[in-house]
């Protein structure tokens, strides 16, 4: 029976904060891979073109025929629990700091015997699992052995929390919540159990439908938030990092546009000014803090996300400018992931294909919905994983992203 | 003679019997910004990035770099800045006369009206009525619409939008006609974002105030603030823009001379 | 076996005729066709030393390399130069190997291994040894096991231990071997109904061997109950199941027979070997060793059977392994290890002595140097210099090694069965 998280109490000020530590992080490059599909949140192991043998673990030549033509595939993860063990000591602080820990010993169908984190809710041995894999506080891929159904509370599995970004019990920053994106994105923190949600917004006299319903919440509240200001970003960052658990970066500015079709470049640098620079604002004022934080109890702060765009992988010249600042987006927001990295925040991008919002008016389906949007981050969240790529024309972009960027980018130029 | 006048007025001043007031909004990044429909190309708000502030960028010293519009806070609109006076000579920043940049004041009161309707129109009647008690507009004045508009800390309520757009004050098209035709004033000034009414779109020619002023090459003030300090006639007022080449326009540092007997009480 | 003590011996007549080489099985190298005119040169060991335990210790591994080499000098009698072989078994070395040892130690020789095996390193320097001096490729190998311990040293080696360790097992929080013995323990407890309580009894037992010995860092008597309510390490092992890493050395010497009587130094023959790496791969845990397809050939060529063996040292990082060892060196069948234990003593008085100096479990782990404990041991009851306290009538003693936990099971598993020399 796992017990479900309790609202955690509130912190005593006059203690310490637990700093955050991070779980052995090295990895050897062909272990790397581990992760990498991790961080989509897909279950990989290397397996041999030529024989078939699936490897475990990773290495760069088949075990059984020594054949060099390795490939990472998905894997069921099905496996027989073999046996357990709980650690009460451990040398790594980490995990000296978090025993009691259970650990399992499985071996897979596909193979090899693995050592993995064990859900409290597996069975005892002996007894049939599901292995998968998350990131840990280190950004690693790691195992985890998961009972073949669901059991109440999942969730709440205590090592589980440690990988994911549950925003349960938690408080968020959408930093823009006027858009579609960002009321969307409000409503389901809310609904996922985030106890505060601050609302950013610019521009006051702006108003947007949807907005005033928003305010009356009774978890939300409105905080001036203009990433185009660095003083505005100080303010409400000296104002709330301190308790920001997750931040959602919805702030954009989006105009259909490439080098031709609008002269000058205002318009670019408006995109520019909050895509690029306003990220950059945001993390110097908010990262801090945050990465402080990693290890502060129950509701830690836990992650940083950023609303990209497909466009930020391969330009998409109608909206060429905008994929630009994308583009810098992205890149730094690979910066912002390993500065992070020491504080334990996941850094999550989420690359949307057209949202269907007014500057995507003129694009034919299918686009995607804020409310989908949403949902895809709060996903995203509890899982803690590291891209996502929400909906059927990501999904798509990715693949052939994968397979040829030349290619796509000669798709996207015709 | 000028010189004892200019002599008199440095007296004047350095004893306080000719006051300074400042009729300038603070440039910050709060200040509302003039916003145009998201296609089109948008002026800057203020902005304003440290560069250093005694530290590791600069040890003994604290300084900024900012950006902005043309037409960003309390400015100045030269004729270029609207299609209807590009062609005229002198029409910029750099070239407007300088001698136009300092003049005679004539304060229009209509913070009552204002009050009552944001959407208020100045008209000739308006004028007609003023100059019944305060006398005729002299020649190359500047007309200046007082509303209390600057009153409006609050930036929601100082743009004042709902879904038809903005609603502020502003000159009716047959006044501004007048001013130019039958006064030949210099220019024009409001406390709100726009020389012209929010609603000005809708008006005959839309924005008749830049419509007409700018065409006969006169000029523009906005956002300006504390008119309600300034005597309905006898200030004068400093309103130079930046000397920016092929400027359409310049934040200014807005001031208006008053004498102690002519200074506003009640 | 044939002691005295609680366990009988189940099988027939207890040897009374004066100690006699049983029947070589292997003809003489040098008869028949073709054969050379030297006379086969046979190596035996001798000169067991062990520089001292430490729990923690400033010096290097260079330094106590060196200890054993001088030690090894000095009751040997003979001078450095005399030593044309050196094997070296370290993990602290780094960034030296054997190599460098060379010209800190300021030897020349003609013969190097660099071993950094673990827990097997004693029996796979032996067998090489043994080659080269056999072969006339040396005429004295050193055989030294040695490691430094500093107070971070054990966390600071596990990030660098084996590639799979760091990539598979350390992000786990189960740093070092505890995790694999903790699974492997309850999986055999789970599945051949082996209790704490068999295991604690090999524990106890061999501590009392330990208070024997003077170079053993355990002092104290271990009762059933502390070894039962210790510190819980992982479930189910707890703190008395787990060496403790510490500082040290060990060494023998290999040389001729003809050389040994020479310098009149007692030895014992190393009647056979084995070694085998990464046995049964494909096994889902590790519950036998390479020593189940090598047992027969071990016993074979040295002539003797399981019941012959008057002591046995295993590698014993943990009780379970022990135990496997025992079963899969044939003194019983696989599963009937807990049976075993229960039929059985293992003091040196008992009827299976085991780890008759107490086992790195009592002793400590000097890392390499634990590789070597067995040997060295062996040596000291076959000569009669023991430390500590002797196996009656011992002729035959069993050394096993075995280690190298680099992702989740020991890759490598060795044995020798070493005889009393004939007078």
């Amino acid at each position: 029976m796992i017990r479900p998280l309790a609202r955690p109490r509130r912190k005593n000020p006059a203690l310490r904060t637990r700093q955050p530590l991070l779980p052995p992080g090295a990895r050897s490059r062909a272990a790397l891979g581990l992760t990498a599909a991790a961080a989509l949140g897909r279950f990989e192991l290397q397996v041999c073109e030529e024989c078939g043998a699936v490897q475990y673990p990773p290495r760069e030549i088949c075990h059984c025929c020594l054949s060099g033509a390795l490939r990472w595939r998905e894997q069921s993860g099905l496996g027989e629990l073999l046996s357990t063990t709980v650690l009460h000591h451990s040398h790594d602080p980490f995990f000296r700091e978090r025993v009691p820990w259970r650990l399992g010993l499985v071996r897979l169908d596909a193979g090899p015997t693995v050592v993995a984190h064990l859900h409290s809710g597996c069975r005892p041995v002996p007894s049939r699992v599901r292995v998968g894999v998350r990131l840990d506080k280190s950004g690693q891929g790691v195992l985890l052995a998961f009972p073949l159904d669901e059991v109440p509370n999942m969730a709440d599995d205590p090592e589980l929390r440690e990988m994911t970004c549950d925003p349960r019990f938690r408080k968020a920053l959408v930093t823009d919540g006027k858009t579609g994106v960002g009321q969307a994105l409000v409503r389901a923190l809310i609904g996922a159990g985030a106890d505060l949600v601050w609302v950013g917004y610019a521009e006051p006299w702006k108003r947007q439908p949807g907005f005033a319903e928003l305010e009356a919440l009774p978890q939300v509240a409105l905080v001036p938030l203009d990433l185009t200001d660095s003083r505005s970003v100080k303010e409400t960052a000296a104002e709330i990092a301190g308790r920001v658990d997750i931040l959602v970066n919805t702030a954009e500015v989006h105009r259909a546009h490439g080098i031709a079709s609008r002269s000058g470049v205002e318009s670019a640098r408006a995109e520019m000014d909050v895509n690029y620079f306003g990220l950059l604002r945001l993390a110097q004022e908010f990262a801090p803090a945050m990465r402080a934080r990693g290890a502060d109890g129950a509701s830690s702060a836990t992650a940083w996300v950023n609303v990209l765009s497909i466009y930020a992988l391969a330009n998409y010249p109608p909206h060429g400018t905008f994929s630009a600042s994308k583009a810098a987006a992205l890149s730094l927001s690979q910066c912002l992931r390993a500065e992070m990295r020491p504080g334990g925040i996941r850094v999550i991008n989420v690359f949307p294909g057209p949202i269907d919002d007014e500057w995507s008016q003129t694009l034919p389906p299918p686009k995607l919905s804020a409310a989908a949007l949403a949902k895809s981050v709060i996903r995203a969240l509890e899982d803690g994983v590291e891209d996502v790529y929400p909906g059927e024309v990501a999904e798509e972009w990715l693949a052939r992203l994968r397979e040829s960027p030349k290619t796509l980018e000669r798709e996207l130029s015709l | 003679m000028a010189r004892s006048s200019l002599a008199t007025l440095a007296a004047e001043l350095a004893s306080g019997a000719v006051r300074v007031i400042d009729l300038t909004q603070t440039l910050s990044p709060e200040f509302p910004q003039i916003m145009l429909p998201p296609e089109f190309g948008q002026c800057w708000p203020f902005r304003i990035e440290e560069v250093s502030r005694y530290d590791e960028r600069g040890p003994a010293w604290y300084w900024n770099n900012f950006s902005c519009g043309e037409h960003t806070g309390t400015h100045f609109d030269a004729p270029i800045h609207w299609a209807s006076g590009r062609d005229l000579p002198l029409n910029a920043t750099d070239t407007v006369p300088v001698q136009h940049l300092i003049g005679a004041a004539c304060v229009i009161d209509c913070s009552r009206e204002a009050a009552l309707d944001a959407d208020f129109l100045l008209t000739v009647e308006h004028l007609e009525r003023w100059e019944s008690a305060h006398g005729p507009i002299p020649p190359r004045a500047w007309v200046l619409m007082r509303t209390d508009w600057s009153k409006r800390t609050d930036p929601v309520a100082y743009q004042n939008y709902d879904e038809t757009g903005q609603h502020t004050p502003g000159p009716a098209a047959d006044a501004v006609r007048f001013l130019i035709e039958e006064r030949d004033v210099i220019g024009f000034g409001t406390e709100s974002i726009g020389t012209d009414s929010g609603q000005g779109y809708h008006l005959t020619p839309p924005y008749p105030c830049h419509y007409y002023m700018h065409g006969a090459g006169r000029y523009g003030l906005q956002c300006l603030t504390n008119l309600d300090l300034l005597p309905p006639t006898g200030a004068v007022i400093f309103c130079a823009p930046l000397k920016i080449k092929g400027g359409s326009g310049s934040p200014i540092r807005a001031l208006a001379l008053v004498s102690h007997e002519g200074s506003k009480h009640g | 076996m044939v002691k005295g003590g609680k366990a009988r011996r189940k099988t027939a007549a207890r040897k009374t005729a004066p100690r006699k080489m049983p029947p070589r099985r292997y003809p003489r190298r040098g008869s028949g066709v073709g054969a050379r005119s030297s006379k086969p040169r046979e190596a035996v060991v001798t000169v067991p030393v062990t520089v001292p335990y430490v729990r923690y210790s400033l010096r290097s591994a260079h330094w106590f390399v060196a200890r054993a080499l001088a030690q090894l000098l000095k009751q040997s009698g003979l001078d450095k130069s005399d030593i044309d072989g050196l094997s070296v078994g370290s993990f602290t070395l780094s960034p030296d190997t054997a190599i460098g040892l060379t010209q800190h130690l300021g030897v020349t020789v003609r013969w190097l291994d660099h071993l950094p095996l673990g827990g097997a390193c004693g029996i796979v320097a032996l067998r090489r040894a043994l080659r080269a001096v056999e072969a006339a490729d040396a005429e004295v190998v050193a055989c030294i096991g040695a490691d430094t311990n500093h107070v971070d040293s054990f966390r600071q080696s596990l990030g660098s231990f084996s590639v799979f360790a760091r990539d598979a097992v350390l992000p786990y929080g189960a740093g070092g071997p505890n995790a694999s013995f903790a699974f492997l323990t309850s999986y055999y407890m789970r599945t051949f109904g082996a209790t704490r309580e068999d295991f604690g009894k090999i524990c106890v037992a061999q501590r009392e061997n330990a208070l024997g010995y003077p170079h053993a860092l355990f002092k104290k008597k271990l009762t059933l109950e502390e070894y039962l309510h210790a510190r819980p390490i992982a479930d189910p092992i707890r703190l008395f199941d787990c060496v403790m890493p510490c500082a040290g050395a060990e060494g023998f010497l290999v040389m001729t027979r003809e050389r040994a009587r020479a310098l009149g130094l007692p030895f014992a023959e190393v009647r056979s070997t084995c070694e085998r790496h990464n046995a049964f791969p494909d096994d889902p845990i590790q519950i036998r060793g390479g020593w189940v397809l090598d047992r027969d050939q071990l016993y074979g060529k040295a002539g003797v059977e399981p019941k012959d063996i008057d002591f046995v040292e295993t590698y014993d990082d943990y009780p379970v392994m022990s135990i496997i060892q025992i079963e899969d060196l044939g003194f019983c069948a696989k599963g009937e290890g807990a049976e075993f234990i229960r039929r059985h003593s293992f003091t040196t008085e008992g009827s299976f002595p085991l780890n008759t100096s107490g086992g790195q479990l009592s002793v400590g782990q000097a890392g390499c140097a634990a590789g070597f404990l067995g040997l060295v041991e062996s040596i000291r009851q076959l000569t009669d210099r023991n430390l500590a306290r002797a196996v009656p009538d011992a002729r035959f003693g069993l050394a096993v090694g075995f280690g190298m936990i680099t992702y989740d099971r020991g890759l490598c598993s060795g044995a020798a069965v070493l005889g009393r020399a004939d007078a």
